[in-house]
């Protein structure tokens, strides 16, 4: 578990006399080396306490109603949180939605379903998936999912599924559904890719224990081995939703940018990071400014939530997570 | 006969489960073509016209014909601003990962690799907004600068640098620093010269992804390095970058400013997916050396 080596540098080791050279060097380094570690806890905290205190003045004005305020009307200077929280869990909970299904089968599709010369190949290009910038996702998006959900999509959940009361006002294209859309086909590697290190990381003894059952290749996949990954799977999942939460360029390029609460999955909306990518430039007044960067703070409060739980979560089942999924 | 139909039911789902889960790929991978086929296609020609990688981007242009097209500033700015990145983010990273992995420190190594963990999922936005607002308290004349875009950059690097590291050097075996020690090399020549010597192709692994990550970061830039049409001005001015020039023009209503976007989003995914290559490349011949090792 720790690799650390045998003897602390603070203790002299026996061998160590007036004859070897100056412990001095080690000294300086493990110092140097303390200070930046101690950097990385330094800029946790920095960013909490930078944040906070820029939102001071938005907090002298609203005080905690802020966090409830329904209105964000820089024309009237009053500004509250809740259109751009609801925005934003709402997009990421619909992404979620549309994501896991696809990112689990395709897992399971890697891990037990194709054959062999295919795992490689259809892995890698998942991942690069998640290589491809926030930014060329919304170009692409406007492009291309934009006008299709308008032709397409959307008149179809509105004849079909009219009577939800979900899919009512006019469709632009521009909107909740289509910034949905877009999470999900940027967190699907996210979530595939932790669920298929979680597969794989099932005892092959497992496998073979259901197969010599008798059970049909789906059957080992159902009871021995999606019980055994589960909770990596949900720590990835979560994951996904962290990063969805906070993705900005592709949402703010699609999302329709309008400060309301969405009545609609049509209706145009705007998320907590569109909203600083879209107004912290524009800014009427230092109360705005100050009120953007409250809702960062915000913003930063659910994703750190959601990723401490998922670290502790997937911690807790690899013991050493790799930072290569972002 | 109830036994035999029973059994075809169970091959049958199964057979349907392999299926299904082939169509989730499809579906999964179907953007990936998508965004290649279009950015090919609306990009392609863009990108090869003569002066393209070199001249300065369009003003907005509505007639038939708008030359001196190009994306040669916005190139420099992102390496200008991804160097300052990985100038401060390669050193802070190493040295934190060698903290948290090389010296017993109780709880505090595994509290830093547990902090830069959830760091790196801190949304990037919220990066350039945290630099943002320390400048604008205290330097307020350097908020929109090549300085601020490069420290937003580095911010997003350090945490993925550190957890990458740390990976690396603990694939390192213990003999080895035994070894060094037994003998009589000091600790810090120990670490710096052998341990992260040998950790080197992870780490440099690590730091291509973080590289390529901060290459295409727009969100952190857009209030801090601000964007520009113009070559480097020096580390206090506003600077150009590539995914800047993406989000503008691809919002601009003038087609020669689409094209633009369409022909940097193009060059974009080229530099990334050749990165990615390399990466993979690396991790593959460190898979081997590790092997070879054991």
């Amino acid at each position: 578990m720790d690799p650390s080596t045998p003897s602390p540098p603070s203790s002299p080791g026996p061998s160590s006399d007036s004859r070897k050279v100056s412990r001095w060097p080690d000294r300086i380094f493990f110092v140097v080396v303390t200070i930046v570690g101690l950097g990385i806890l330094a800029m946790a905290f920095a960013i909490v306490g930078i944040l906070a205190n820029s939102s001071r003045e938005s907090f002298r004005v609203f005080g905690w109603g802020f966090l409830y305020g329904t209105i964000w009307d820089p024309n009237k200077q009053i500004f509250g949180v809740i259109p751009f929280v609801v925005g934003t869990l709402l997009t990421s909970g619909i992404a979620l939605l549309i994501a896991l299904p696809l990112a689990l089968g395709s897992a399971i599709f890697i891990t037990t379903q194709a054959p062999r010369y295919l795992r490689g190949p259809v892995g890698t290009a998942i991942e690069l998936l998640a290589a491809v910038p926030s930014v060329i996702y919304g170009f692409w998006g406007l492009f291309v999912i934009v006008p299709y959900m308008r032709t397409t999509v959307d008149p179809f959940l509105r004849t079909w599924f009219g009577f939800t009361g979900l899919f009512t006002g006019p469709a632009y294209g521009f909107g909740v559904l289509t910034a949905s859309v877009v999470l999900a086909v940027m967190i699907v590697p996210t979530i595939c890719a932790v669920s298929r290190d979680s597969l794989l990381a099932v005892p092959v003894a497992q496998q073979e224990a259901a197969v010599s059952l008798g059970a049909t290749n789906w059957e080992t996949t159902r009871t021995a081995m999606l019980p055994y990954a589960r909770s990596g799977i949900v720590g990835g999942t979560i994951l996904g939703l962290g990063r969805a939460l906070g993705e900005t360029m592709a949402v703010t390029m699609v999302i329709g940018n309008v400060d309301r609460i969405p009545t609609s999955l049509f209706s145009p909306g705007q998320t907590i990071a569109s909203l600083i990518a879209n107004e912290l430039l524009s800014s009427t007044g230092p109360l705005q400014t100050s009120a953007i960067l409250e809702c960062g703070l915000v913003l930063l409060g659910i994703s750190l939530g959601v990723n401490v739980a998922a670290r502790l979560l997937v911690w807790r089942i690899t013991k050493s997570a790799g930072a290569i999924v972002t | 006969m109830m036994r035999f139909d029973h059994h075809a039911r169970r091959k049958l789902l199964s057979h349907g489960v392999a299926v299904l889960t082939g169509l989730c790929v499809v579906a999964v991978l179907y953007p990936l073509v998508s965004i290649v086929y279009t950015a090919v296609v609306r990009g392609g020609t863009v990108l090869f016209q003569t002066g393209f990688l070199t001249s300065v981007p369009p003003n907005a242009c509505s007639q038939v014909s708008c030359n001196t097209v190009g994306i040669g500033p916005n190139i420099q700015g992102t390496v200008i601003l991804v160097g300052i990145a990985a100038l401060i983010s390669i050193p802070v990273g190493v040295l934190a990962a060698v903290f948290a992995s090389e010296y017993r420190t109780r709880g505090v190594g595994r509290a830093i690799s547990f902090t830069a963990d959830v760091l790196s999922g801190v949304p990037s936005i919220i990066m350039g907004a945290f630099i943002f607002g320390y400048f604008i308290l205290v330097y307020p004349s350097l908020t929109y600068s090549a300085i601020t875009g490069g420290l937003a950059l580095s911010a997003i690097m350090i945490p993925i640098v550190t957890r990458t590291t740390e990976e690396a050097l603990r694939t390192v075996p213990n003999s080895t620093r035994e070894a060094a020690l037994a003998l009589g090399i000091s600790k810090w020549k120990t670490t710096l010269r052998i341990v992260v010597i040998s950790a080197l192709p992870g780490i440099a692994t690590g730091v291509l992804l973080a590289v390529m990550r901060a290459a295409g970061e727009a969100a952190p830039l857009i209030f801090t390095a601000f964007g520009s049409n113009l070559y480097y001005r020096g580390l206090d001015q506003p600077i150009a970058a590539l995914p800047l020039l993406i989000y503008d023009f691809a919002l601009s209503p003038a087609s020669n400013q689409q094209d633009v976007a369409w022909g940097a989003t193009l060059f974009l995914l080229i530099a990334i997916l050749i990165t990615n290559v390399v990466a993979r490349y690396m991790i593959h011949r460190l898979g081997r050396q590790m092997v070879g090792g054991a």
